[in-house]
């Protein structure tokens, strides 16, 4: 493995002089800014609690914070009431746009309609919706009034939309009639908690069992005060995948919005007059701390596609609507890398200053083409649903290696556990994980906890959430090297977790849907390389006797998974195999299988069972 | 290639890419992604299915003219002109 150092410099070091740079960037001085940074002093540069009077007299603790006033109310209140907050992109490119103030109503009015159903602290909220206006009001309005926000992507079937639900306690839904009818009317038996369906386009005749939103946002009264909450009241549940057992539901916190803060004034260089696009959804922790949080509580506007990918139409919007700041993911550029540099170069591009990209590893092609296609770099970052913002960063002023997530930003403290041949972290005499100190040795990604927007828990599952830390660190399940300056690179993960697009797609959820098919008696899943997606859901699938192995039987077998699951999760390949490779105690090795299906060594395969 | 022919090659790719959409119900006006729920992965692989059968590429610039399926039928009848 030793080539790995020759190609990590086989690209040349991206170098920049911040002089040049359009605006001075927020982080100029790394070494500095870390040293003198402190969690303590982003929150200053929040309100940290909304005045005694917007709480009706209740004075704040020391300790107050909410999400929902940093992001909106405070911008409502000054000189930005009437700029533009969020601006939708329409199907034919028009622009609608909700202002600060405006956002500030809408958002109250949703808290009311809560409040008037009964929804209060710590109750969970759950969204299944496109990009529509109403998403973005729902997140905001659900955490003035104290209750927990939970985004679910549209594109989910019902199996993974019940199993969150679930899992969440969810008592209210906001969706539309369509989603409803297909997705929820057949699960709606399986979620006895669900108390209220919010229909957003019910248009004065919402379905049986579900409920006017629009009406009753109208006839909502004035929802007075904001909630008091306190820093560390639950505010967002993120659901994320495991390799084993059901989905885990991260909770994050109302204090989580000081990381949004100063990650988005150090990863992604925000300044007042910026117009940022987040491509990523918010059924997606990005889509929602980037998408919808950060952006706002820098007060800055923030465009949003109501539509499905489309190179022509991505260039459009960038031109048209002047981005400045642009976040998007690997799949999303490797798609626009496909259509080539003269697209982008025949649209005027030129009000575009950062570029940067998360969900899974870039690749240096991409970083350069971006200098090509854009005249700036793509700036890859890194996080997971469990920290809740940005750790490790490609920030504005600094030189970029193509193919390195960056350093880790102020006020974050990462490290590199070394791992035995099991995958365990090793442990010294005292407990403590041994740090990997060598240039480019592979261990796992550890963070010190102590950031803001750390998740505080896995709902219902304290054994879960206590197992990813040890030894005082917090444990990602990526594995990573590191550079003698500092720079991390990804490797892979260190789990059987399977990254397609960006998203995290655990495959026991995935078999565990597959064995539901009257055919299939085993099934193992796992990602195979793809060059757009990163990852494609792969299935080998053993059949019960009498089965015949077909094309029609695979096909149905994927339709059946699709319908369950939703397109983002289902396998996209399925191939029939007689045995599905396992340990002696019956776990499923898909790393041997993801070996065999690469070609590649099988490493030790002593604990491998073998059929008599 | 004949309507019909355009027909069948769009419809097989469906149902080789996304084998839950019945194409006894689908209609010439459904668009891929949000009618059929295919996400842009699928869509790409449905037109490369529909390459490696006909020949036809659609170039990315056509992306919105074949983003109904309908589209797309009429998009093949062209190209083969």
């Amino acid at each position: 493995m030793t080539s790995m150092t020759q190609s990590f410099t086989r690209w040349p070091v991206i170098e920049k002089d911040p002089r040049d740079f359009r605006v001075r960037p927020n982080l100029l001085d790394y070494a500095d800014t870390c040293a003198a940074f402190t969690w303590d002093d982003a929150r200053r540069a929040l309100t940290g609690a909304p005045p005694a009077e917007a709480t009706g007299g209740v004075v704040s603790s020391g300790t107050a914070m909410n999400i929902a006033y940093e992001a909106v109310d405070r911008h409502a209140e000054g000189p930005n009431a009437g700029k533009d907050a969020l601006r939708f992109i329409g199907a034919d490119g028009a622009a609608h746009s909700l202002t600060f103030a405006r956002l500030a109503e809408e958002t109250s009015r949703f808290a009311s309609v809560l409040r008037e159903l009964g929804i209060g602290s710590g109750d969970r909220v759950f969204s299944l919706l496109g990009r529509v206006p109403e998403l973005y009001v729902a997140v905001l309005g659900t955490v003035k009034n104290a209750s927990v926000f939970c985004p679910l992507f549209a594109a989910f079937g019902p199996d993974p939309i019940a199993q969150r639900m679930t899992l969440g306690d969810g008592k209210v839904l906001v969706t539309t009639r369509a989603l409803y009818r297909r997705k929820i009317v057949p699960i709606r038996g399986e979620l006895p908690e669900l108390r209220h369906v919010l229909i957003v386009d019910a248009e004065g005749s919402p379905e049986e069992g579900t409920l006017d939103l629009a009406a009753l946002m109208a006839a909502a009264p004035d929802y007075g005060p904001i909630a008091a909450t306190d820093r560390e009241d639950m505010a967002l549940l993120h659901f994320t995948s495991g390799t084993t057992g059901t989905p885990k539901g991260a909770i994050h916190v109302h204090d989580a919005v000081t990381a949004h803060y100063a990650t988005g004034l150090f990863a992604l260089d925000l300044h007042p007059d910026d117009v940022f696009w987040c491509t990523a959804d918010p059924g997606w922790v990005t889509g929602t701390s980037y998408g919808v949080i950060a952006p706002l509580v820098h007060g800055v506007t923030t465009i949003v596609d109501t539509e499905e990918m489309e190179v022509e139409r991505w260039y459009r919007i960038l031109e048209e609507q002047r981005v400045t700041v642009w976040y998007t993911a690997p799949t999303a550029l490797r798609m626009l890398m496909r259509g080539g540099v003269s697209r982008a170069r025949s649209h005027d591009l030129g009000a575009l200053r950062f570029v940067a990209s998360v969900g899974e590893p870039l690749n240096p092609e991409v970083v350069i083409w971006g200098q090509e296609a854009f005249g700036i770099p793509v700036h890859d970052n890194w996080w997971q649903t469990e920290t809740g913002g940005i750790m490790i960063a490609n920030y504005a002023a600094m030189q970029i290696k193509p193919g390195s997530m960056g350093q880790p930003l102020p006020g974050v403290f990462a490290a590199i556990v070394a791992r035995d041949s099991e995958g365990r972290p090793i442990l010294d005499d005292e407990g403590l994980p041994v740090l990997v100190t060598e240039e480019f040795e592979v261990g796992e990604l550890a963070l010190r906890p102590g950031w803001p927007s750390m998740f505080r828990g896995y709902l219902h599952e304290q054994e879960r959430y206590e197992r990813s830390f040890v030894g005082g660190w917090y444990l990602t399940g990526d594995l990573v090297r590191r550079d003698r300056d500092g720079y991390y690179f990804f490797v892979g993960r260190g789990d059987d977790i399977i990254k397609s697009s960006g998203h995290l797609i655990g495959p026991f959820e995935v078999e565990t849907a597959l064995l539901e098919h009257a055919a299939v008696a085993e099934a193992a899943v796992i990602g195979i390389p793809d060059e757009v997606a990163g990852e494609i859901v792969t299935a080998y699938v053993v059949l019960h006797p009498g089965w015949e192995a077909t094309d029609a039987l695979r096909l149905d077998i994927i339709g059946f998974a699709r319908r369950r699951l939703g397109p983002a999760v289902a396998p996209r390949e399925l191939e029939f195999t007689d045995e599905v490779p396992k340990t002696r105690s019956g776990k499923i090795l898909r790393r041997l299988l993801k070996a065999r299906a690469l070609g590649l060594p099988e490493g030790d395969t002593s604990t491998v069972e073998r059929p008599q | 290639m004949t309507e019909r022919s355009a027909r069948e090659a769009v419809y097989a790719a469906i149902g080789k890419v996304a084998p839950d959409v019945d194409v006894a119900d689908v209609a010439d006006g459904d668009r891929f992604r949000q009618d059929l729920d295919l996400d842009s992965l699928d869509f790409l692989r449905v037109l490369e299915t529909i390459a490696a059968a006909t020949g036809v590429t659609v170039s990315e610039d056509d992306y919105p003219a074949v983003a109904t399926v309908g589209g797309l039928i009429s998009y093949l009848l062209d190209a083969a002109q």
